[in-house]
């Protein structure tokens, strides 16, 4: 019996010394630090690595596609066992990860898409869906107002992927609805100075948003301007127009707490946890992937 | 502000009008409220909402005034035939310093004059690389312009920085509060360019400045300091910048040095440029130069109410815009008479 523990023992102890050793070794190719999401999503990307005994080689690109080429060129010399990239641009990729394909490394996208001609030339993209975001959106709105709605939209900058998206998204689901539309639409450049000044145009053309049930907003940023905007013309957001948007910071929490705000869709920066078991699992079974793995979205209300 | 009525009799009240320079921005803006007037019936509409005026023409005075602010400062610099890309970039320094001190705790009153102070200071900088350096003004300005709103997400990241919004009502009130009707900034910027006015017009420094402009050589043998009165331009340039930012920040309750005033530096040169002022330096008509900032401003708020898709808003400004500055060329100006007259003919 004794015996039988200590001979159990030794082979867990040498099972986990044996994962120890083997512990994956994953190069991290990141876009940039703009904005207030992607340095989270770093973070993330570092601390969930550290608790899954995982070795990351993070580099940062600042921006710069030719910056990103050389880290993912580096870590194939560093002959990593995996390699994950969050792209600067969609295009330009072909022959770096060509090189990556032949010395046998698999390469994973986070977040943004890549223009490739050969599509085994990456395992699988695991990010967000921006589309699904802008649906989540609308049907909470549908259930909200039962159907009838008349909207105004604070888009995100004009062509950007988030903005295009979530507008596609959101048309989506009101088109369901033939009491549901959006009755005016601007861009707010992702920005608060943007929403509120857009928002106090609105107030003006819409005679200060009479018949209007809800403001979508593409970001929170936008929102938290609209909000400003609304109460210096003595509307009250939240109570008389329901007030939904994409991102969950920190200031529409508080705004949702205050009952300025109704909703948002939260874009999650805490993806670590997302990406990290499909590479590991990869690396364990390497198998055909979906070449888009999408993680979900979560919707926050006041109650 | 302009001298339409004084006219030369010997050319004919007519021509005078139509050769001077105030015209033909004047003429623009209110063919832009008039066309505004179409779009939307009651663009005219002013009432009194939560104790201010409220409507369309009040907005585009309110939501031209950061642009002005730092307009202003940009006439001065172009005036010495230099240009500051750095303003939008002071007005994050600005934003991160009000946001860093009001968590740090301290009263709002020495806030604002740090936030200023910064200003000045970012205006310093550029001027000793300007003047002290002689760096061309272009990349000079450049360097803050690249680096600044980095400096202000540092400054933010003093005190955490992932929930910079604050509240603060004696900024609040200098920039969304009102006195009697009228909003408080539009004082603000009232006192600024009288200020900047009684500065330029009263003592001799707008001579030097444009002395400067027009040939900087001949103004030093001329016994002006053209060195001292370039960086003196910068550092109200950064001023001015500095007052927009205390305007903006406290409008946007937060410092976001990422995208704050993006792009302001363009709109500012166009106010200038529209004002009648050329980039060759020489020239400062503070007056035309707030006229071309609610150019600006009215051109943005008709695209927000005409309901058009965002894709176009861009195009169209810059269409409306083209227009204004032929409208202003004399050439261009001839060149459509003679196409005319061919025409008649």
């Amino acid at each position: 019996m004794k015996v039988k523990t200590i001979l159990l023992g030794a082979a867990v102890a040498s099972g986990l010394f044996a994962a120890s050793v083997s512990a994956q070794t994953i190069g991290f190719s990141q876009v940039g630090s703009e904005g207030d999401w992607r340095p989270a999503f770093s973070a993330d990307m570092q601390s969930t690595a550290e608790e899954m005994g995982i070795e990351l080689k993070f580099a940062n690109a600042q921006g710069r596609q030719e910056d990103q080429l050389r880290a993912v060129r580096a870590f194939i010399a560093q002959q990593v066992d995996a390699i994950i990239i969050a792209p600067v641009v969609v295009t330009g990729w072909d022959q770096v990860l060509q090189e990556a394909k032949d010395a046998g490394i698999p390469v994973f996208l986070a977040d943004r898409d890549v223009e490739v001609d050969d599509p085994s030339l990456f395992v699988t993209r695991i990010s967000a869906d921006f589309n699904l975001e802008g649906r989540l959106a609308a049907a909470w709105l549908a259930a909200e107002s039962r159907g009838g709605c008349n909207i105004v939209e604070l888009q995100g900058t004009v062509g950007s992927a988030p903005a295009i998206e979530r507008n596609s998204g959101f048309m989506a689901v009101i088109d369901q609805f033939p009491a549901m539309e959006i009755v005016a639409t601007q861009s707010g450049e992702f920005t608060t100075e943007g929403g509120k000044r857009v928002m106090e145009a609105f107030i003006k053309s819409t005679d200060n948003l009479d018949g209007i049930c809800a403001v979508f907003a593409h970001n929170d940023n936008m929102q938290l301007g609209a909000i400003q905007a609304m109460k210096e013309a003595g509307l009250n957001p939240g109570q008389d127009v329901l007030m939904i948007s994409v991102d969950y910071v920190p200031a529409i929490i508080t705004a949702i707490e205050a009952g300025e705000a109704n909703a948002s869709v939260e874009l999650r920066s805490a993806i670590g946890q997302f990406i990290y078991p499909v590479v590991l699992e990869y690396l364990a079974n390497p198998t055909e992937l979906e070449k888009w793995i999408v993680i979900p979205s979560d919707l926050h209300t006041a109650h | 502000m302009s001298d339409i009525s004084q006219n030369n009799t010997s050319m004919g009240w007519f021509s005078a009008i139509i050769r001077h320079r105030s015209t033909w921005p004047i003429v623009a803006l209110c063919v832009i409220l008039i066309v505004d007037g179409f779009i939307s019936p009651n663009f005219y509409e002013i009432r009194i909402v939560q104790g201010r005026l409220f409507g369309n023409l009040i907005d585009i005075m309110y939501r031209a005034v950061p642009t002005a602010l730092v307009a202003i400062g940009m006439a001065l610099v172009i005036g010495t035939k230099g240009i500051d890309l750095s303003v939008g970039s002071i007005i994050a320094i600005c934003g991160a310093v009000i946001s860093w001190r009001i968590h740090a705790g301290d009263t709002h009153f020495v806030i604002l004059l740090y936030a200023l102070g910064a200003g000045v200071m970012c205006g310093v900088w550029n001027g000793i690389l300007v003047a002290g350096m002689g760096i061309q003004p272009i990349i000079a300005t450049l360097i803050l312009m690249v680096s600044g709103r980095g400096v202000g997400l540092l400054i933010n990241s003093l005190y955490g920085g992932t929930n910079p919004s604050f509240e603060s009502p004696l900024l609040q009130g200098l920039s969304t509060g009102h006195i009697w009707l009228i909003p408080t900034r539009l004082f603000v910027a009232a006192a600024v360019f009288l200020g900047i006015w009684l500065l330029i017009r009263r003592t001799a420094l707008g001579l030097f400045i444009e002395a400067v402009g027009g040939n900087a050589s001949s103004a030093n043998i001329a016994g002006v300091n053209a060195r001292f009165i370039t960086f003196l331009a910068y550092v109200i340039c950064g001023l001015c910048a500095g007052w927009a930012g205390v305007i903006m920040t406290a409008d946007i309750h937060t410092s976001d040095p990422i995208s704050v005033a993006m792009y302001i530096e363009l709109d500012a040169i166009l106010a200038v440029v529209i004002g009648g002022a050329s980039l060759a330096g020489g020239r400062i008509y503070l007056g035309m130069t707030i006229i071309g900032a609610l150019i600006i401003q009215a051109l943005t708020t008709s695209i927000l109410i005409s309901g058009l898709r965002p894709e176009y808003n861009l195009v169209v400004k810059a269409v409306v815009v083209l227009f204004v500055l032929l409208l202003q060329s004399a050439n261009a100006r001839q060149a459509i008479a003679t196409i005319f007259s061919r025409l008649k003919r």
